[in-house]
């Protein structure tokens, strides 16, 4: 079908997921109470707004995985054309490797990988 | 004889030669469209029923036996109210993208079903970069999650959330490199490719230990993709209530829900494609006669049956280890799982220019 199948499924998705809540607003009386709206933290009323400056500490993995995944789309075209080029690919993918592992080493000795 | 790729084919000539061109067309679109939503709704149903009665087996219990024979029905029961319940919008919460949340997720859970081969001939979608489109489609789920956890102005799913993507994002790699392994043997990103590579023997038993490396490696990263246990620390019921979908209600809980089990359905396909030769039968070298037997079984049956014995798999994982905690989650993959996935990789490599395969 080509390119165009990616249209007629973002159309079904949307069709099926509208579709479902439409179904469901059609069927459910809503009854009003103010309690309803209030967010969910286990029963204890809800204090302050999770909008809020916390420590996450995942950003160190992301600029970690942002390193990888750069080097991820640089092995896919290699992949397929290593075979046919051989020895020559294999010695430079290892330099290409050992470089980037030096830096995840880098990061690994910093302490980037220690959880908070 | 009776296959999918004949009824497709004679369906196709017998719409251009009814019909005017743009009419078959639009005709064709509007099959494709009902069968995609029939496929969700099917596997929504079949895959809940599948966790539940596969979990009563491995607890020794019955599980659900109420609804229909042996409770073929329950999910149907479940759905229908599910339909019947309210979904709320809490206050206070960003309406616009509490709403679009559920959206992103199921479009980008559809989308991938683009490129997979569901039996010899039948795609929808046959892309020269396969791989590379199913990697980068799946890694657009996060921003549905983040979406929905960042709207719902709720601490549990803000934090959820922000586990969901530490996770999908970590486990992203070494998903990546064990597929990578296998697009340097068959040297093609096409699934179609992958798949005629795989004509005298999976590449599980052609590609020797690095090719089975890669298969763990894969099936410990898909399982950590989907946020399945043990790796389910983004819903983690017993700490953040429900994660990310905490505030989520009726049906568009109901879409969360389904999207979820129509990823692992998803991610198994491609494990079963890059290492079980997904269609292909069961072939082993030159044994011509052995090779023709296995032809008769339809390709869509092993297709499923492979993906469902990989679904089956993650369905096991999930009553035999207990959950990790989030730095020992992270400590697997960047310390273990991505160092082990690269030194595979140049180890396929190796065996790749060497020939030592079959």
């Amino acid at each position: 079908m080509g390119a165009s199948s990616l249209i007629v499924l973002i159309c079904a998705a949307v069709a099926f997921s509208a579709g479902g809540i439409a179904i469901a607003k059609f069927m459910v009386k809503g009854t009003k109470n103010t309690a309803k709206g209030e967010a969910y933290e286990c029963g204890i009323p809800a204090k302050g707004t999770p909008w809020d400056q916390f420590n996450v500490g995942y950003y160190l993995f992301a600029l970690i995985f942002l390193i990888f995944d750069v080097e991820l789309i640089f092995l896919y075209p290699w992949a397929v054309v290593v075979k046919s080029i051989g020895w020559p690919a294999f010695v430079e993918i290892v330099i290409f490797m050992f470089i980037l592992f030096m830096g995840f080493l880098y990061a690994h000795k910093k302490g980037a990988l220690k959880w908070m | 004889m009776f296959s999918l790729e004949n009824i497709t084919n004679t369906t196709h000539t017998w719409l251009n030669q009814t019909f005017s061109p743009t009419l078959a067309l639009l005709t064709e679109f509007l099959i494709v469209g009902v069968l995609v939503i029939g496929l969700f709704a099917v596997l929504g149903l079949v895959l809940v029923f599948m966790e539940r009665k596969v979990s009563a087996v491995m607890q020794i219990r019955l599980g659900p036996n109420r609804v229909g024979p042996m409770g073929i029905f329950q999910t149907l029961a479940d759905t229908l109210k599910l339909v019947m319940k309210e979904g709320l919008t809490p206050n206070g919460a960003d309406k616009f993208l509490f709403n679009l949340a559920p959206f992103v997720v199921m479009i980008t859970a559809m989308l991938i079903l683009a490129p997979i081969a569901f039996a010899k001939g039948f795609q929808m979608w046959d892309i020269n970069i396969g791989v590379l489109y199913v990697s980068a489609i799946s890694s657009i789920s996060v921003i549905g999650i983040l979406m929905a956890g960042w709207a719902s102005n709720n601490k549990y799913s803000l934090l959820g959330a922000m586990r969901s993507g530490a996770q999908i994002v970590s486990y992203e790699l070494s998903a990546g490199l064990a597929v990578l392994s296998i697009v340097i043997l068959s040297g093609s990103l096409s699934i179609s490719d992958i798949i005629a590579s795989q004509q005298n023997g999976w590449w599980i038993f052609k590609g020797h230990i690095p090719a089975i490396i890669a298969f763990v490696i894969f099936i410990i990263a898909v399982t950590a993709e989907t946020n399945r246990a043990p790796f389910d620390l983004a819903e983690a019921e017993s700490e953040l209530t429900a994660g990310f979908h905490t505030e989520y209600s009726g049906m568009k809980f109901a879409l969360f829900f389904l999207a979820e089990y129509v990823n692992i359905f998803i991610v198994c396909a491609i494990g079963a494609t890059l290492f079980f030769g997904g269609w292909m039968p069961f072939h082993i070298g030159s044994w011509t006669a052995f090779n023709n037997i296995m032809d008769y079984i339809p390709s869509s049956i092993w297709f499923f049956g492979k993906t469902f014995f990989l679904i089956f798999l993650i369905m096991w994982f999930r009553w035999t280890f207990p959950r990790l905690r989030i730095d020992q989650l992270l400590n697997l993959e960047w310390k273990y799982l991505l160092p082990i996935s690269m030194f595979n990789l140049l180890l396929m490599t190796f065996v790749a220019i060497m020939g030592w395969y079959f």
